[in-house]
C-alpha cells in the first residue's frame, strides 16, 4: 500500500470500508438480531399471526376489511376504519390518502364520458365529500344521524364557488352537487344558488365551505378519515359503541355481552399517557365468532 | 386524562428521558472520539481497509475521505438495486429502475432517505438490510465525524489536522451506533416490530378475503432508522405501519432514538473543548427551538383548523387512532426538527399550519436538535455568524470559543448557509416553471405548491420526509431531487471542513474585555434570533404562496 499515492489509497479504503461495514452491519447485525428476537419473542417476530379454526386469518396488529364481495359491511362484524391502501387494508400497497385539509371541490363525472382508460368517467371526490358520504352512509348503517358540519344531507361537500372571486356576487354554484340535485342553501348573499353543471370549469370563483349548524355528531371522527399507515388495527371505543347495537341485533345475543368483549379489547394509554384508547377490532371479532 | 394533557406530559416524558440520558451520553461520546485506543475489533477493521489509524489528517484530506467513502458508497447501492434478481431474498422483485435507483442511492448514502419508491413492493430483503440500512448506519456515522471535526476544529491549536476519518467512521459506527442498535431493534421487537425473511403470503381474512402478510427484518432497520435520523421506511408508510411502530410506547420509544445522539452531541462538544458551560449553551439554543416547534404542531393539530378537520371534527385524516393527534405531532416535529424523514402519519393530510410547521422545522436548517452531526455542525456555524452579527453590532472582536472568526470563516459559514435556501427555493421555482414539475401535485392550489415545496425542503436539508401525496417516481424529480440531496449534503460538508482546517490551524486569541462571552442567556437568546430571522428572511415568501394562503383564507 505504501507506494501508492495518498489519492488513490483513500479510494481503495473507501471500497474496503463500504465492503467491511456492509458486512458488519448489513449481515452480521441483523442476523444476529433477527437470531435472538426470534428465540425470545417469536410470536411478535412473526408478525402476531391469528389463527380462527386451525388456520391463519390475519395479524393482530394489522387491520382488515369486514366486507363482502361486493364491499357491503358484513352486518355481524365491528367495521374498521376507512383505508387507503390499494382497494382497503392491501398490505401490498401501503398508503395515505394524502389529501389535503381543504380539499373540498370535487371533479363531477360526466355522463357518457371516458377517461383516459376507456372506463366510465367517475371525477373525483374531494376528501371532504369522501367524509360526507361516509358518514352518511355510516350512520344509515347504524341507524343514527350521520349529518356532519359542512356537509350536505345528500352526504357531499357542502361547498359554494362564488363568482366574481372579488366583490359583490353575482352567480353561486353548489359545485358538488351535480344537476338536478337540489342545493344545500337556496340563496347565497341574496343570489340563487345552482346545482353544479358536469364539465364545467369553476376554478375561478372563490370557494365558500358552508358549515350549517349541525351541533351534534354521531359518527365519530376515526370513522370517516383513512390512517397514516392504511392498515389501522383499531377503531376509538366511541366508533365500536356506535357499532355494538347493530353487532349484538345481527349475531342475537346480548348487547351487554358485546360490551364486555369491547372492554376486553381496548387498549388504554401506554403508561396513562401514551397514545390514545384502542379498539382492535380484528380480535374482538374473533371473539364475537367464538362466542 | 384529556387528549390534551396526556399529549402534554407525553412531551415532559420526552424532555426528561432526553434529560437524564444526555449527560452520560454525551460523556461516552467524547470518550469514543477522543481515546487513543483501539479495540482489537477495530484494529481488525483497520488492517482490513488498509488505513494508518494513527495517522493525523489535514481537512482536505479528511474531507476527500467523507467524499471517497461516499460515491462508492452511492455506486454499491445503485449497484445493489440494478442486480436485485439476481441476488439473494428478492422476493421476485425485478431490478430497480435507473432513476429510482439513482435516487435511492443518494438519498439514503447523504442521510436523505427520501423514498421515490414503495417499499413493500420494490425492494427485496438483501437489498434492505445490507445497502439501505447498511447507509443508514454509515451515513449517520460520517455525520458525527464531520462534526467531531469540526469541534477539533476549535479545540486544537496551531494544529494542521483534524483527526483521522476512517477512524471516526468506525468508532461511530461500532462503538456508539451498533450496540444501541441492538439493544433497541429487541426492545422494538418486544414491542411487536416484525424481525424474519419472509415474503408476502397470502391468508384468508375472516371475511374470505385475501390479504397479503409482508415480513422482513424490520426491527433491525427500524432502530438505526431513528437512531441515525435517516428516515426510510421499510413499508411505504413508514412508522405508520403497524409491523414498523406497533403500540403507542414504541413510537414514544422511537422518538427518543431519534432525539438522542442529537441532543447529546453539544454535551460532547462542550467536553472537547473543555467548557461544558458552552455545551449548555448549544444545547439551550437547541431545546428552547425544538420545544417551541413541538408544540406550535401541537397546538396546531389539536386545534384542527381547517374544513375538512372541522368536518371531521379532528385533524384525523392519515393518521392512526393509537398515537392519536397529539402522539402523532410530537412524532411529526421530532422527525423534521432533526433530519430524520420518518413519519407516524401524513403530514399532507395536516391542517394548514400544522403542516407548516414540519416545513419551518426543515427550514431552520434542521439544527434544533437536527441530524447527528449535521444539527450540531449546523449549529456551531450559526453560532459563528452569531458572533459576527454581534461584533458588528457593537463594535466587539468576533471570536468563538477562543478562535478569531475572519474574513475566511465568516466567507465559509455564510456559503454553508447559502446552499440549502438556494437549492430549495431554485428547485422549487424550476418545478413550478415546468410541466414535469407542476404535473406531481396531488392537491390544487395552495397546497399542491406546498407539496413541491416540501419535497424540495426536504431533499435540500436531507430530511426525507414529504408532503406524500406528490407523485415523484418520475426521471424528471429522481435526477432533480437526487442532486439536491447531493449538494445539499457535501457542498455544506466541504465547507465546515474547510472551516474546522482554517480553525484548528489558529493561535488561540487570549480573552480580553471585548470577547462576547458565549455561554450566557444573552447568547443563547441571540443565536436564536439569528437562526429564526435568517429562516423568516429567507422563507416567507415562499410559504405566504403555500401554506399561510391555505390557513388563513
Amino acid at each position: 500500500m505504501e507506494r501508492i499515492p495518498s489519492w488513490l489509497r483513500q479510494h481503495i479504503a473507501a471500497i474496503r470500508a463500504v465492503v467491511v461495514l456492509t458486512l458488519i452491519t448489513g449481515a452480521i447485525y441483523p442476523l444476529m438480531v433477527t437470531g435472538v428476537a426470534q428465540a425470545l419473542f417469536n410470536d411478535k417476530a412473526n408478525g402476531q399471526i391469528v389463527q380462527k379454526d386451525g388456520k391463519d386469518v390475519g395479524s393482530a396488529i394489522i387491520g382488515q376489511k369486514f366486507t363482502d364481495a361486493d364491499g357491503n359491511p358484513v352486518r355481524k362484524y365491528f367495521q374498521s376504519r376507512p383505508s387507503a391502501a390499494g382497494d382497503g387494508y392491501d398490505m401490498l400497497s401501503t398508503a395515505a390518502s394524502n389529501l389535503g385539509p381543504e380539499d373540498v371541490v370535487d371533479v363531477l363525472p360526466v355522463p357518457g364520458a371516458k377517461d383516459d382508460e376507456g372506463d366510465p368517467d367517475e371525477g373525483k371526490q374531494s376528501l371532504l365529500t369522501q367524509v360526507c358520504t361516509r358518514s352518511k352512509t355510516i350512520g344509515e348503517l347504524e341507524g343514527v344521524s350521520g349529518a356532519r358540519p359542512y356537509c350536505t344531507s345528500d352526504g357531499v361537500g357542502a361547498v359554494l364557488k362564488v363568482f366574481p372571486a372579488v366583490g359583490t356576487p353575482t352567480r353561486a354554484v353548489s359545485v358538488n352537487q351535480a344537476c338536478p340535485s337540489q342545493p344545500f342553501v337556496a340563496d347565497h348573499q341574496g343570489v340563487k344558488v345552482e346545482c353544479g353543471k358536469p364539465g364545467e370549469d369553476y376554478a375561478a370563483g372563490r370557494t365558500v365551505p358552508v358549515r350549517g349548524n349541525i351541533a351534534d355528531v354521531k359518527v365519530p371522527a376515526d370513522a370517516v378519515t383513512a390512517s397514516g399507515s392504511g392498515l389501522d388495527p383499531h377503531i376509538s371505543p366511541a366508533y365500536a359503541e356506535l357499532q355494538a347495537q347493530r353487532v349484538a341485533k345481527e349475531r342475537g345475543i346480548d348487547a351487554g355481552k358485546v360490551g364486555q368483549l369491547i372492554g376486553e379489547h381496548t387498549t388504554g394509554r401506554a403508561l396513562g399517557f401514551m397514545g390514545e384508547p384502542a379498539v382492535n377490532v380484528l380480535e374482538l371479532n374473533l371473539a364475537l365468532d367464538k362466542e | 386524562m384529556s387528549t390534551t394533557a396526556a399529549g402534554i406530559v407525553f412531551i415532559a416524558s420526552l424532555i426528561i428521558a432526553l434529560g437524564l440520558v444526555h449527560k452520560p451520553f454525551g460523556d461516552y461520546m467524547h470518550r469514543v472520539y477522543s481515546g487513543v485506543r483501539h479495540t482489537m475489533a477495530e484494529r481488525a477493521v483497520y488492517r482490513l481497509l488498509g488505513v494508518q489509524p494513527d495517522t493525523q489528517q489535514r481537512w482536505t484530506v479528511y474531507a476527500r475521505g467523507v467524499l471517497a467513502f461516499s460515491v462508492v458508497s452511492i455506486l454499491f447501492v445503485y449497484g445493489m438495486q440494478r442486480l436485485q434478481d439476481k441476488l439473494v431474498l428478492s422476493l421476485g422483485f425485478p431490478p430497480v429502475t435507473d432513476h429510482v435507483a439513482w435516487n435511492t442511492a443518494v438519498s439514503f448514502v447523504t442521510n436523505t432517505n427520501w423514498q421515490a419508491y414503495s417499499g413493500e413492493s420494490t425492494m427485496g430483503h438483501l437489498v434492505q438490510m445490507a445497502a439501505l440500512a447498511v447507509q443508514n448506519f454509515v451515513s449517520a456515522s460520517v455525520g458525527m465525524a464531520v462534526a467531531i471535526a469540526l469541534v477539533r476544529g476549535f479545540a486544537r491549536n496551531r494544529s494542521d489536522t483534524l483527526g483521522n476519518f476512517w477512524v471516526d467512521l468506525v468508532r461511530g459506527t461500532i462503538r456508539i451506533l451498533l450496540p444501541i442498535a441492538f439493544v433497541g431493534a429487541l426492545v422494538l421487537v418486544a414491542g411487536g416490530l416484525v424481525q424474519n425473511f419472509v415474503g408476502p403470503h397470502e391468508v384468508t381474512t375472516l371475511t374470505g378475503d385475501v390479504q397479503n402478510m409482508t415480513g422482513g427484518p424490520v426491527a433491525s432497520q427500524e432502530v438505526i432508522k431513528e437512531l441515525g435520523t435517516n428516515g426510510g421506511g421499510f413499508y411505504n408508510t413508514n412508522s405508520a405501519h403497524p409491523f414498523e411502530n406497533a403500540t403507542t410506547w414504541t413510537n414514544w420509544f422511537e422518538i427518543v432514538l431519534i432525539l438522542l445522539i442529537p441532543f447529546a452531541l453539544p454535551r460532547t462538544f462542550g467536553k472537547m473543548v473543555g467548557q461544558v458551560r458552552q455545551g449548555y449553551a448549544i444545547l439551550a439554543v437547541m431545546a428552547a427551538i425544538a420545544v417551541a416547534g413541538v408544540v406550535l404542531t401541537n397546538v396546531f393539530e389539536l386545534s384542527g383548523h381547517a374544513t375538512v378537520p372541522q368536518a371531521v371534527g379532528a385533524s384525523m385524516e392519515g393518521k392512526d387512532v393509537r398515537f392519536g393527534v397529539a402522539n402523532s405531532a410530537t412524532f411529526a416535529a421530532a422527525t423534521t426538527l432533526t433530519s430524520t424523514g420518518a413519519v407516524n402519519s401524513a403530514h399532507d393530510s395536516y391542517t394548514p399550519l400544522g403542516g407548516m410547521m414540519t416545513l419551518v422545522n426543515m427550514m431552520l436548517g434542521e439544527v434544533a436538535p437536527g441530524g447527528v452531526g449535521s444539527g450540531l455542525y449546523g449549529m456551531l456555524v450559526l453560532a459563528v455568524i452569531t458572533v459576527f452579527v454581534a461584533g458588528l453590532m457593537v463594535g466587539r472582536t468576533p471570536e468563538y470559543l477562543g478562535k478569531r472568526i475572519g474574513a475566511r470563516e465568516i466567507k465559509l459559514a455564510s456559503m454553508y448557509f447559502l446552499v440549502t435556501p438556494l437549492l430549495v427555493l431554485t428547485g422549487t421555482a424550476v418545478a413550478m416553471g415546468n410541466e414535469a414539475g407542476r404535473a406531481a401535485m396531488l392537491n390544487t392550489g395552495p397546497h399542491g405548491f406546498s407539496e413541491i415545496l416540501y419535497a424540495f425542503t426536504s431533499a435540500s436539508n436531507n430530511n426525507g420526509s414529504a408532503f406524500a401525496g406528490v407523485t415523484v417516481n418520475t426521471p424528471w424529480y429522481d435526477v432533480a431531487l437526487g442532486l439536491c440531496m447531493a449538494f445539499g449534503r457535501f457542498l455544506p460538508i466541504i465547507f465546515v471542513l474547510a472551516l474546522a482546517g482554517s480553525l484548528a490551524g489558529q493561535a488561540p486569541a487570549p480573552e480580553s474585555a471585548g470577547t462576547l462571552p458565549t455561554h450566557r442567556p444573552q447568547f443563547v437568546g441571540m443565536v436564536i434570533g439569528v437562526t429564526i430571522i435568517l429562516v423568516a428572511l429567507t422563507f416567507l415568501p415562499a410559504l405566504a404562496l403555500g401554506p399561510l394562503a391555505e390557513g388563513l383564507s
